[in-house]
């Protein structure tokens, strides 16, 4: 499978260049990989590497800790269902019983379609409106069985393009312009900022 | 009950539905908290924020002002890192104020930036939302086109980046240490602390200073009015207002911005401008009054103020301001376990008392849920707690590198403290079960 792309090999040096180390950029540019291929390609993983100047395993061994990161396939659609505490008390865990029975699948399974992987997560920061679920890090509050089976179907009838596929997370972007562009302070910049130097002169002065 | 006037300070904007534009934003007073600092000094507006004894809102509760007083005289660069990666369990305000008021938090953090002397600033939001990295992102777009951020701020000599960042699904980066390992490139594991308490060795090793999306978004409204009227709210100990999240078995679960220090709990669970009461006929079993972290309160505490240090010498803390309700429809048992479970999972690995004893104790309590559990139990669960956090007072000890080990003791020790009945009533069916139909029992294999 894919390097990234020339289109994204552009955004991955702005994005590089935007820290004062390129290895910072490490889990923005894995995110930009599983945009362009719906999960992380060792092929990926590898042009990651190169652009940020560590080795392949310095990405995979990032990228294994963090639970966002596909080294297999998913689902166009990925369902994450809360049952922590909140959402627990309040159904989330009869709504994650109701999404294995409606989809046939176990957590972390994918749908034979190749559409819907369903998870069983931890708080997803929505516990006033549990219970509550994710479809590609989109949340849906206080969803009733109802509810999700309709969701299910109008994202199997591709009726909700609000939804991008897996992968995509913000689709408004960072740019910093230019002519604004403040610069990256490097560790090794030992200078007092401007305005504190300019601040403790004026107090000397007065 | 005691329902303060006190005006909204963070969530002022929220009725408005494009509370997150530029435009909105300047319409209501927006970035003239900024204009203010940038006639005034560094330490002046270091001074105000320091007069308002503004406690830090990611856990902790440590002063804003004092922490920004810890870095190094004269250690230059000094970096800000932003925590947004909000998933202590039954926590909701920072999403909220990244979604929906994003440029109150950017100029937090250009008015902190300003007086710590920051060189760059790094806003690190959770992998999982979405929403608020677009909102951040489109938010951050606008500020550099106005001038608001970037080189030559509002034509001044105080220029700063403020980059957005964001994680990939992992619990443990919200500690500090481990945000900024995450921030480096790295696994999210917390480093030691001391040496490197992030104030002194933080980002590539230089001064750091780690504030919660919640903490910085005050600071537009301090700036604007003066520490003086922020500390004239709440009470001793815990000024200001602040944002609780209160879920689970309330009529009207929700997130409100109350007067800090002088609102009860009851006042919070029970009135009808907050979450309402209990649903339906039940009454309160036990709420955790700080996220999942947090020992669990019970009826005797509803009177306690939401005031730091009441909290804290009762036994538990207001943490990230998450307040979960169960009524006496809990099961003791599953509530203690899930959470419990919640920490044998997020747990980073790098201590042996926490991944070993996180994992142990979900074990033995699924079993006991499960109807296998064994007499000697209880006594069990209660020793592999006591080798992660010794002794099990709070505040807790640890035997571990950060708090998560000892916070999965917390749930146990609450429970099997109030419910121990609820352990004992399964255990004995188990054993009946046990004697006769006779099982051997296997150790469970590790995994
Ligand atoms: C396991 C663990 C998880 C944490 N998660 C968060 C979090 O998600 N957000 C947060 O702001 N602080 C979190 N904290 C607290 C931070 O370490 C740090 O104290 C806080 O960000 C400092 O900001 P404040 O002083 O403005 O509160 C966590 C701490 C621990 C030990
Ligand atoms: S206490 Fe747990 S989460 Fe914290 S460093 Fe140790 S293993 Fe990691
Ligand atoms: S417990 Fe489900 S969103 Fe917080």
């Amino acid at each position: 499978m894919a390097r990234l792309s020339p289109d994204n090999v552009t955004l991955a040096l702005e994005i590089i260049g935007r820290y004062p180390r390129p290895k910072s950029a490490l889990i923005p540019l894995l995110h930009l990989a599983q945009e362009q291929d719906g999960h992380l390609t060792d092929d990926a993983m590898a042009h990651i590497a190169e652009l940020v100047g560590v080795t392949p395993a310095e990405v995979l061994g990032t990228a294994s800790f963090y639970e966002m990161f596909k080294m297999e396939p998913v689902g166009r659609y990925v369902v994450n269902i809360c049952t922590n505490i909140a959402c627990q008390l309040l159904g989330g865990e009869e709504l994650l019983e109701h999404a294995e029975h409606r989809l046939g699948v176990r957590p972390g399974q994918t749908t034979p379609d190749g559409l819907f992987t369903v998870e069983d997560v931890e708080c997803i920061a929505a516990c006033t409106e549990a219970p509550c679920l994710q479809v590609n890090y989109r949340y849906f509050h206080r969803i009733t069985h109802d509810e999700f089976d309709q969701l299910v179907d109008d994202l199997a009838a591709g009726r909700r393009d609000d939804i991008p596929p897996h992968g995509t997370l913000a689709r408004v972007r960072q740019h910093i312009p230019p002519e604004r562009r403040a610069g990256c302070v490097l560790p090794e910049d030992t200078a007092t900022p401007v305005w504190i130097a300019s601040a403790s002169t004026e107090e000397a002065e007065a | 009950m005691a329902i303060t006037d006190a005006p909204k300070i963070i969530t002022s904007r929220l009725g408005y539905d494009d509370s997150h534009t530029i435009n909105r934003y300047v319409a209501t007073g927006g970035y003239q908290a900024l204009r203010k600092a940038l006639t005034m000094s560094p330490a002046a507006v270091a001074e105000q924020v320091k007069a308002a004894s503004l406690l830090g809102r990611g856990g902790a509760g440590f002063p804003a002002g004092v922490k920004w007083g810890l870095a190094p005289a004269d250690v230059w660069p000094r970096y800000l890192v932003v925590n947004g990666d909000e998933s202590e369990p039954g926590t909701y305000k920072d999403r909220i104020l990244m979604e929906r008021d994003p440029h109150q938090l950017i100029e937090g953090v250009l008015l902190a930036c300003y007086a710590i002397g920051a060189g760059q600033a790094f806003l690190y939001v959770r992998g999982e939302m979405a929403l608020a990295q677009e909102r951040i992102a489109e938010a951050l777009n606008d500020a550099y086109q106005a001038g608001y951020v970037g080189k030559g701020i509002l034509g001044t000599d105080y220029s700063i980046d403020v980059v957005l960042t964001w994680g990939a699904g992992a619990y443990i980066v919200g500690e500090e240490t481990a945000l900024i390992e995450s921030l480096e490139g790295n696994r999210g594991m917390p480093r030691l602390k001391p040496p490197f308490f992030p104030a002194a060795k933080g980002l590539y090793m230089q001064p750091t200073i780690v504030n919660n999306v919640e903490t910085l978004s005050n600071l537009p409204w301090i700036v604007a009015n003066g520490g003086e009227a922020f500390a004239a709210l709440g009470a001793e100990g815990s000024k200001g207002t602040r944002m609780f999240a209160v879920s689970g078995h309330v009529r009207n679960p929700g997130v409100f911005e109350v007067e800090y220090g002088v609102t009860t709990f009851r006042d919070l669970i029970y009135a009808p401008v907050y979450a309402g009461g209990i649903r339906g006929d039940h009454q309160l079993k036990a709420f955790i009054p700080g996220g999942g972290s947090a020992p669990w309160f019970f009826e005797e505490h509803l009177d306690l103020p939401l005031e730091k240090v009441t909290v804290d010498k009762a036994g538990s803390m207001l943490g990230s301001g998450a307040i979960v309700v169960m009524d006496d429809t809990t099961d003791a048992v599953k509530a203690c376990l899930r959470l419990v479970r919640f920490y044998a999972r997020e747990s980073c690995g790098k201590c042996t008392p926490c991944r070993e004893g996180t994992t142990w104790l979900e074990r033995i309590l699924q079993r006991i849920l499960d109807g296998h559990g064994r007499p000697s139990d209880l006594e069990l669960l209660l020793d592999v707690s006591d080798n992660i956090s010794p002794g099990l007072t709070w505040p807790p000890k640890q035997t571990t590198i950060c708090p998560l080990g000892p916070s999965a003791t917390a749930p146990i020790a609450s429970a099997l403290g109030r419910f121990r009945d609820e352990f004992e009533a399964r255990i004995t069916v188990a054993e009946q079960a046990r004697t006769s139909v006779p099982v051997e029992l296997k150790a469970p294999s590790h995994a």
